[in-house]
């Protein structure tokens, strides 16, 4: 009965005066400043502090996490959040910490992001990483900046293309775009991968980056890959690794040993970061020695009176947000590595990978998955053949998976696959619980051979129903009005 | 590892997959295959793991210290209530609500955010969140660059100079050019060139922080107003210190089209510097060039009320090289966060708070002008920082300072060479009069000493 009446806005409820006191009552604010400067009005609700409580631990209710359970959406690597990391990044010491505290001052925190630094730095095979960037697609920008710059200073201003293949996140040609460059769309060929011969017809005097992630977005690996990087660099131009699927790569294989000179890592993804709602994120940027100078400010460095952040490096493309890092993020992620080493960490892209393929051959049994093949930390799945005989979408699967208790995996990517379904299981899940997932799945797809009406209007047991999204795009409602 | 994998399952999934080994699942070709010894922090059980990291916390001895630190990242009192909430695992452990029916609270969460920062800015609509302060500014920049065509930005040269090179950090990125107005003895931007400048027409945006980076709340001319809108330029405000929107005019007051701001203010952990929350309001017609995602209201399929995020054809998921923008991840839960403390706040708690920002600022301001050797350069109405002229090098000050385990505040020298005998000092609702008592105390007995020839 709750959920059809929904949980009212904060802001139709509470009466003015309702207030918490949380601080002693202050002077009106004439007592302070001339009234030129104050503002008419503050049209906020007051409310109790236990109609707040009430109202978001509501809301909370109504809001699917991985802790309440699977969430394969795929290339986003929704692993389990330990609560140490919590726990060690909230501390006061850390939380409470200004970021214009001295060097001298703040020695524990830059060791926390020397420390993360030095170990990414040889996990993945980069000469250096910074901080700076607040999630991936901001490293991107960040890596496509330093090209950018890079080239300037060689006397290369016509390189202005930057590659990337249909099977790359939209985050690389809307980057690109950011920095001035062209995109140029590289098809992948029929085993889902980018051909060396297909790069070398593109690649050129023109050409600045190659963005790839690899495995790609169907959770193939590149196999060309050194020959692929080679052909770039023989034209002149950088690799660029998107790092959002790295967690099938580690302890096997490393970006700078596949011959990258630039890439990012989201911390949020491989290294348990919780995603809290859409972020805040964490999107190290890795390059190799010819770049290092680029990097964003500030840098940790090292000298013999400790850690200190360097801000005075004149090839820098410069600061890419407010302050140094989105540091209780880096707190969290060494936090992960400690709990891992690199032993620990070559098991977690091992048992990420099983369970893809393991989740991969359950699932073919039943879907169509048309790169029939080992994959690594994902894999794709169609709904194309089930569309045609009975009309049933991938949509149409992955809103009943809902009914299911599951949430639904990464839809309508990449585009080169029709009718998509991208699932991401990551090591943290049992094999139970994939057994749960594809139990139900195929049950779905059941019923969609049978009775295929009845899935046009899943999910049933959701607090609301198919959310009408045209009515939202056509008449936007962005915020309530008093 | 978090892994649950007996050996006994790795057998059976291996054999399903019908794959001998997990090195075989794994196996990369021989020429980039890892051969060297990774270099990466040692494994430790979850015991030790705290037990290194309280050595790491307690080396930050600038926590212990009476700080006067603020200039965009401020110390303000969070109820506890906020953490009880915000670290529920349904919120934390979401991702990007795309399933909007098993989405609903964290969607209608975002919805409530994008409500307050409207109410508070005066604009008819906000985005989800965006990086921090210095991107939200360049993310609006962005968006008047693309309104007017234009290759310029002016802002104010008492902007955050950390903004500032964010954004020229963005515009080299785009071939933009951004030009700087100074400001006046008086401590605000110079209007009246700002109106000039305007004139050439080449300009995109006027950006203007307020309160700025020396503290000064600044009130921009009708005539600037007036030369911005006859020249086309679109009047970009930036806020740092979001607790001040509760006292003072919001910046739609001198014509702003475009607030760009960061609300660590309201509830989130000043952490060494994030993560934080940047937002992006702007006036009606902006509304298909803002970045980010926009939660939206709207009805399920049998009406109930339900919300969803919406207008998508602008992002990078969809549009490609064709989006507002690149950003995919931004900062919902320190949204939620901002979110849950503006509830639980409401418009007298924030006032209150904004009060006592303005009480202990003066308390403080007055106790270090009484002090011999030091004066207060500027006198603009101010909210809780302001411009200490300490007559000699504020870094010696300072250093000084700390050796009284005070961090007296920022040296402006780092950012004006002409202010290197000022520092920005802050108090906020935690400040007590003893700090401020020991700050004046040593301050005196510092300054007694006569400079050193």
């Amino acid at each position: 009965m709750l959920e059809a009446a929904g949980v009212p806005l904060i802001f139709e409820s509470g009466q003015e005066g309702r207030a918490n006191r949380y601080f002693e009552r202050g002077k009106p604010l004439e007592n302070f400043l001339p009234p030129r400067v104050l503002r008419d009005e503050l049209p906020l609700p007051d409310n109790s502090e236990l109609d707040v409580v009430r109202h978001f631990t509501q809301l909370s209710q109504r809001t699917f996490g991985i802790d309440l359970g699977f969430y394969p959406l795929g290339s986003c690597t929704m692993k389990y959040n330990p609560r140490v990391n919590d726990a060690v990044a909230t501390r006061r010491e850390f939380a409470d910490l200004h970021p214009y505290t001295p060097d001298d001052l703040a020695q524990g925190a830059l060791a926390v992001m020397y420390e993360l630094e030095r170990s990414l730095s040889s996990l993945f095979g980069m000469t250096a990483f910074s901080l700076n960037p607040s999630a991936g697609a901001h490293a991107e920008l960040g890596a496509l900046l330093i090209a950018k710059k890079y080239f300037k200073e060689r006397g290369e201003t016509r390189r202005d293309k930057v590659i990337v293949p249909d099977t790359a996140h939209g985050t690389n040609p809307a980057s690109a775009a950011m920095c001035g460059f062209k995109v140029i769309s590289m098809p992948s060929n029929a085993r889902g991968r980018v051909s060396v011969e297909e790069i070398r017809k593109v690649a050129g005097d023109d050409t600045a980056v190659c963005m790839m992630t690899n495995p790609n977005t169907l959770g193939l690996f590149e196999e060309e890959i050194a020959a692929i990087t080679a052909a770039v660099h023989e034209a002149g131009g950088l690799m660029y690794y998107d790092g959002a699927n790295a967690n099938a790569i580690m302890g096997y294989a490393r970006p700078g040993d596949m011959g990258f000179d630039l890439m990012h890592l989201n911390t949020h993804k491989t290294f348990t970061i919780p995603h809290g709602g859409g972020g805040a994120g964490h999107g190290p940027l890795g390059v190799a020695a010819h770049l290092v100078d680029y990097l964003p400010t500030p840098v940790v460095v090292r000298d013999e009176s400790g850690f200190r952040l360097e801000f005075d490096r004149p090839k820098s493309i410069g600061p890419m947000r407010s302050f140094w890092s989105n540091f209780a993020h880096a707190v969290r992620a060494l936090a992960y590595l400690y709990a891992n080493g690199s032993e620990g960490l070559k098991r977690v892209s091992q048992l990420a990978v099983l369970n893809a393929n393991y989740l991969r051959v359950k699932i073919a049994a039943f879907l169509e998955t048309p790169y029939p093949e080992v994959c690594r930390h994902e894999f794709v799945a169609s709904a194309q053949r089930l569309k045609k005989e009975n009309g049933v979408r991938a949509l149409d699967l992955a809103k009943a998976l809902l009914d299911y208790g599951y949430m639904a995996p990464t839809m309508y990517f990449p585009l080169l696959v029709p009718e998509c379904l991208m699932i991401e299981p990551t090591e943290t899940e049992s094999k139970e619980t994939l057994d749960g997932f594809a139990q139900a799945l195929e049950t779905i797809v059941d019923r969609a051979r049978k009775d295929p009406a009845a899935l046009f209007d899943a999910p049933t047991t959701t607090v609301v129903g198919r959310v009408d999204e045209t009515r939202a795009a056509r008449q936007p409602d962005l915020r309530w009005r008093p | 590892m978090y892994a649950p994998h007996t050996e006994r399952d790795v057998e059976q999934m291996l054999q399903a997959i019908g794959v001998a080994s997990l090195d075989e699942l794994l196996a990369v070709p021989e020429e980039i295959a890892l051969k060297e010894k990774l270099n990466v922090v040692p494994a430790l059980p979850e015991y030790l793991i705290q037990r290194r990291f309280d050595q790491l916390a307690k080396a930050n001895d600038g926590v212990e210290y009476r700080s006067f630190l603020g200039a965009g990242s401020y110390r303000h009192y969070v109820p506890p209530a906020i953490a009880a909430l915000a670290m529920r695992g349904e919120f934390l452990t979401a991702y990007t609500p795309y399933q909007a029916e098993v989405s609903q609270g964290y969607l209608q969460a975002i919805y409530e955010w994008q409500t307050y920062i409207c109410l508070l800015t005066g604009m008819d609509l906000a985005d989800a969140s965006v990086y921090d302060g210095a991107t939200a500014l360049a993310e609006a920049a962005i968006m008047a660059l693309g309104a007017t065509g234009r290759h310029k930005i002016l802002v104010s040269r008492a902007i955050h100079p950390n903004y500032r090179a964010v954004l020229r950090t963005y515009c080299d990125g785009l071939d933009v050019a951004v030009d700087e107005v100074p400001f006046t003895g008086d401590g605000v931007t110079d209007y009246r060139l700002a109106a000039e400048m305007l004139a050439t027409k080449e300009y995109a945006a006027i950006a203007i922080q307020s309160p700025n980076f020396l503290g000064n709340v600044e009130e921009p001319s009708p005539d600037l107003t007036h030369a911005a809108s006859a020249s086309g330029a679109i009047p970009i405000g930036v806020v740092a210190e979001a607790l001040a929107l509760a006292a003072l005019a919001p910046p739609a007051t001198w014509g702003a089209q475009i607030v760009a701001g960061e609300a660590q203010s309201f509830g989130v952990a000043m952490a060494y510097g994030g993560p934080y929350v940047g937002f992006i309001a702007a006036t009606e017609r902006h509304m298909r060039r803002i970045p980010g995602r926009l939660v939206g209201k709207t009805v399920d399929n049998s009406g109930r009320t339900a919300y969803v995020l919406t207008l998508q054809a602008r992002e990078q998921h969809i549009r490609r090289e064709r989006a507002t923008s690149n950003i995919c991840t931004n900062q919902a839960h320190c949204a939620l966060i901002a979110t849950i403390y503006l509830a639980l706040l409401g418009q007298t708690g924030l006032r209150d708070a904004a009060a006592l920002n303005l009480a202990r600022s003066r308390e403080l301001a007055s106790a270090v002008a009484n002090v011999s050797g030091i004066r207060l350069p500027y006198a603009a109405p101010f909210f809780n920082e302001f411009v200490a002229d300490v007559g000699r090098p504020a870094g010696e000050v300072l250093a000084a300072l700390r050796e009284r385990r005070i961090l007296g505040g920022i040296d402006l020298g780092r950012f004006y060479s002409e202010l290197d005998s000022c520092i920005l000092m802050t108090a906020t609702e935690l400040t007590t009069t003893g700090d401020i008592d020991a700050l004046a105390h040593a301050l005196a007995e510092i300054l007694r000493v006569p400079v050193h020839a």
